[in-house]
């Protein structure tokens, strides 16, 4: 049950942060999608539309066109793997082996237990240190798949991933 | 902050970062190092290594970097410094209280003048 | 005045904090308190300082010592040795391949020492986050001068002679496109900030963010001036949320020290700023998309001409730059048009930041002349491979660019160069590999990207590089045929000449480029059915050489599919059918009796 008192609260402090209000529902839905945990559930989505003043068709364009956006609900930590050039010549299909077959999850799957999201993503920019994957927002480089395991194991028990 | 209004403003902002980030910068003229090993300390060197700083920012001195070092193995003349200016040898003062320490910079940095009564050594080891 | 005697300088760029960046800072803080140094040591957190490969690094200063590949542990050995006892620790300190340690690494080492710091003047050198660091160096300087001192047509006209080009990869001249601009019809005109950087490989844009933000800003209101704007965008890509992070508080700065806002420094000029967040698209890079997205929709670039210079944001005026070409502006303003063509190529001058990525030794940022070689490049300022296998090829521009043999390495960098070689500059990026790469496999990679990317406007693009993904996926898979090769020129080319964006336009150029330098490559992947890398795994085969396996089992032990068989003490052998080629038994054994072979 999505509480429409929280998203239009939301929805005015992004409003009240800019200069000009048209065009602000990139930044709008991000809020939203941070304050959800991770994905933007749909009536927030139609809330958003009716606050902003826009037709939901419209918000169902921007929202299926950035992957970066999800409907459905992910896991707690979103873990997106960089599958560009450089990282996959310094060893990134070993990490993308590695991070599917200890999650036991494929892309765009999530864990059973409701923590793990694996998503592909395209470059982070984080050249020099790869290969490198971001977990929600924070970025992870020079991996090895046993610092992954490490690191996936850190983030099971709870703990600050650092 | 009041916004700044004109090219003065600015320089003035400039003159006062610039000073602040050139300290950071190896020491072009010269450099101080003040002997930091347990026994120095004992002896007062962390005072020391403070009034060199405060006499240097007086004296508007901004081009003489002040490092730490470890024992110099002078123990019975600590508190100890060596003072490496460009050109010249170098030269350990001891017993560098404060107050000395003040005399040194006014009168060695300032004025290039070995201060004689506390000189220890002269050149390179 | 303060007491600090030491000053550690620790990178702070987004790949020194995916390194443990901030886990050494923190053993750093704990020990300088321990020993009750708080008050004459200071650390300062910088932008990125560019050698990415030797993460997390800091220097001493007034020594200016360099160490890298930093730890906790080594921070604290390092508090305890150099700070307080003034002994250097050598263990941390840059070697070079003979042993020889190097201090001051930042003078010596080529890395550092040819570089010609432009755009990242001061990327690595202050504290992001304090405008007075920024001022100190020069900075609003530039605007002030514009302000008080030169009229919206001098300041074009100097950014005209100095000849920058625009540095997203275009190369289009930034003068004549704020000239552009200024003339346009409208009485409300936009400068964006394109930080969308996308391109895969690079990565300067977004260590200018980080470290430098305030000279992307203080451009922004020089071109403001200059067309006439009073309102910017920065565009950055959500992945980059240190950056974000950092505009945001260098914006809040300029507010307040009145170089944003109404009436800066006293004129009758008022120009503010904000941002914009991406989510996650790549095409958003292209221009027209860009503008799209500002506005709140999807992402999909629109057919051009009119160009944003006529009709941009909302349909007005717009002048939309790359956030390194924008860096530059300030200390061409500061320094002259003059100075800036003194440095690079006629036709090309000025500085260009590359990001070398790849098998390369020294992975990161570095900013050099126009001009300079790639081998110098590559071999000088970037160490070489990092495998011990020979470079075979560079690939520059990203996904719109081609892949360089290493033949060529004697060329010089500039736009035209790299064009004639089919290549492009493209935003810098360059990665490189070895011979262990294989250039069908590469193609395919790009390929794969555009393809995600592709925005699914137009039908070239949508459609047919899906079709190109799908013969170079039966080409590395062993099923290719020759007509297959044709077919992939004629659809390149055809591609190329019908897209709508820039994205469609180029995203054949990878395939183009490797069939004209590698094409015996791609013969050998249809014709033999082999893969000269030993890379393609439906290719090669792994196979146990009889006169050195010792039947250890241990490559049998590691297998995850139980694909070797063999008993203790005698030869193993491999299933090839059950193989997944994952590497593993390779790894283990100790004998070197497993090797790759292709078909």
């Amino acid at each position: 049950m999505v509480d429409r008192e929280t998203v239009v609260k939301l929805v005015r402090s992004v409003k009240n942060q800019a200069l000009e209000e048209r065009d602000m529902l990139i930044n709008a839905l991000h809020q939203i999608q941070n304050y959800f945990g991770n994905y933007i559930p749909v009536e927030a989505a139609q809330l958003v539309a009716e606050e902003l003043n826009v037709p939901e068709s419209k918000v169902y364009e921007v929202l299926t066109f950035y992957t970066m956006f999800s409907t459905k609900p992910r896991g707690k930590y979103v873990i997106r793997v960089c599958v560009n050039l450089p990282c996959h010549v310094t060893g990134g299909r070993q990490i993308v082996e590695t991070l599917k077959e200890t999650l036991g999850i494929d892309f765009d799957q999530t864990t059973k237990d409701g923590l793990f999201t694996l998503e592909k993503t395209s470059c982070l920019g984080l050249c020099g240190v790869a290969p490198v994957i971001m977990v929600n927002d924070e970025y992870y480089g020079d991996l090895t798949p046993k610092k992954v395991k490490e690191l996936i194991e850190r983030l099971k028990a709870g703990g600050d991933a650092k | 902050m009041s916004k700044i209004k004109s090219i003065e403003d600015l320089m003035k902002i400039k003159e006062k970062a610039l000073k602040e980030l050139q300290l950071r910068d190896t020491g072009k003229r010269g450099k101080i190092t003040v002997a930091m090993g347990t026994c120095g300390i004992a002896a007062g060197a962390k005072e020391t290594l403070r009034a060199i700083v405060e006499a240097l920012a007086e004296n508007n001195i901004s081009d003489i970097a002040v490092v730490q070092s470890g024992c110099m193995g002078l123990c019975e003349v600590e508190p100890t410094i060596e003072v490496r200016l460009e050109g010249q040898e170098p030269v350990v003062y001891g017993h560098v209280t404060p107050e000395n320490a003040k005399r040194i910079v006014k009168q060695h940095i300032l004025g290039n003048q070995i201060v004689s009564d506390l000189l220890v050594r002269k050149g390179e080891m | 005045m303060p007491l600090t005697t030491s000053t550690i300088l620790i990178c702070a760029g987004g790949a020194c904090i995916s390194s443990g960046e901030i886990s050494v800072k923190e053993a750093l803080q704990r020990e300088i308190r321990k020993y009750g140094l708080d008050e004459v040591v200071r650390i300062v957190e910088t932008g990125c300082m560019g050698a990415c490969s030797l993460g997390p690094l800091m220097v001493i200063y007034p020594e200016g010592v360099f160490y890298q590949k930093l730890t906790p542990q080594a921070a604290e050995k390092i508090v305890q040795e150099h700070l307080l006892k003034g002994r250097i620790v050598q263990e941390y300190l840059y070697k070079m391949p003979t042993g020889e340690a190097v201090p001051e690494a930042m003078d010596k080492l080529p890395f550092f020492a040819r570089q010609v710091k432009i755009a990242t003047r001061n990327v690595g050198y202050i504290d992001p986050a304090n405008i007075e660091e920024y001022i100190a160096r020069d900075g609003y300087f530039a605007l002030t001068k514009v302000l008080t001192e030169m009229t919206p047509e001098q300041v074009i006209e100097e950014i005209k002679r100095s000849g920058l080009r625009g540095r997203g990869g275009a190369g289009f001249p930034t003068g004549l496109k704020w000239e552009l601009t200024r003339k346009a019809k409208g009485d409300r005109k936009y400068v964006v900030c394109n930080a969308d950087e996308g391109d895969p490989g690079a990565f300067m844009d977004r260590s200018i963010l980080e470290g430098d933000p305030h000279t992307v800003l203080e451009a922004m209101a020089i071109a403001g001036y200059a067309i006439g704007a009073q309102q910017g965008y920065i565009y950055v890509r959500a992945e980059y949320p240190l950056a974000i992070e950092r505009l945001q508080i260098a914006i809040a700065q300029a507010r307040e020290y009145g170089f944003l806002g109404k009436s800066i420094l006293g004129t009758d000029f008022s120009f503010d700023i904000e941002i914009r967040i991406g989510a996650g698209a790549f095409v958003c890079g292209e221009e027209t998309a860009l503008i799209a997205s500002i506005e709140g929709k999807r992402g999909q670039p629109r057919v051009k001409p009119p160009y944003p210079a006529q009709s941009g944001v909302w349909g007005c005026p717009t002048v939309i730059n790359n956030v390194e070409t924008l860096a530059c502006i300030p200390p061409i303003i500061i320094k002259g048009a003059e100075w800036f063509r003194s440095i690079g190529t006629p036709s090309s001058p000025g500085t260009k930041v590359f990001a070398l990525a790849g098998k390369i030794t020294n992975t990161g940022l570095v900013e050099v002349p126009m001009g300079i070689t790639l081998r110098e490049l590559l071999y000088e300022i970037g160490g070489g491979s990092s495998t011990g296998k020979k470079i075979k090829a560079v690939q520059t521009g990203g996904p719109s660019g081609g892949c360089i043999p290493s033949e060529y390495f004697d060329t010089p960098v500039d736009y035209e160069s790299l064009q004639k070689l089919g290549a492009i500059m493209g935003s810098g990026g360059m990665i490189v590999m070895d011979e262990d790469d294989c250039m069908v496999d590469v193609a395919k990679f790009f390929l794969e990207f555009t393809v995600d990317e592709s925005c699914g406007k137009c039908t070239p693009c949508r459609e047919g590089t899906r079709q190109m993904l799908k013969i170079l996926e039966k080409i590395t898979s062993g099923e290719g045929t020759e007509e297959d090769l044709q077919e992939l020129e004629t659809l390149g080319n055809i591609i190329k000449d019908t897209s709508l964006c820039g994205l469609g336009q180029t995203a054949p150029n990878p395939v183009l480029s490797t069939l004209r330098y590698y094409r015996h490559e791609y013969e050998a992947h249809v014709k033999e059915k082999r893969c000269p890398a030993l890379r393609c795994k439906a290719l090669i085969r792994y196979v146990i050489d009889a006169s050195k396996c010792v039947g250890c089992t241990a490559c049998a032990r590691v297998c995850p599919v139980n694909a070797i068989s063999g008993e203790l003490r005698k030869v193993h052998s491999i299933d090839n059918s059950v193989c997944i080629r994952c590497g593993s038994c390779i790894e283990v054994c100790r004998f070197g009796a497993i090797s790759k072979v292709s078909p």
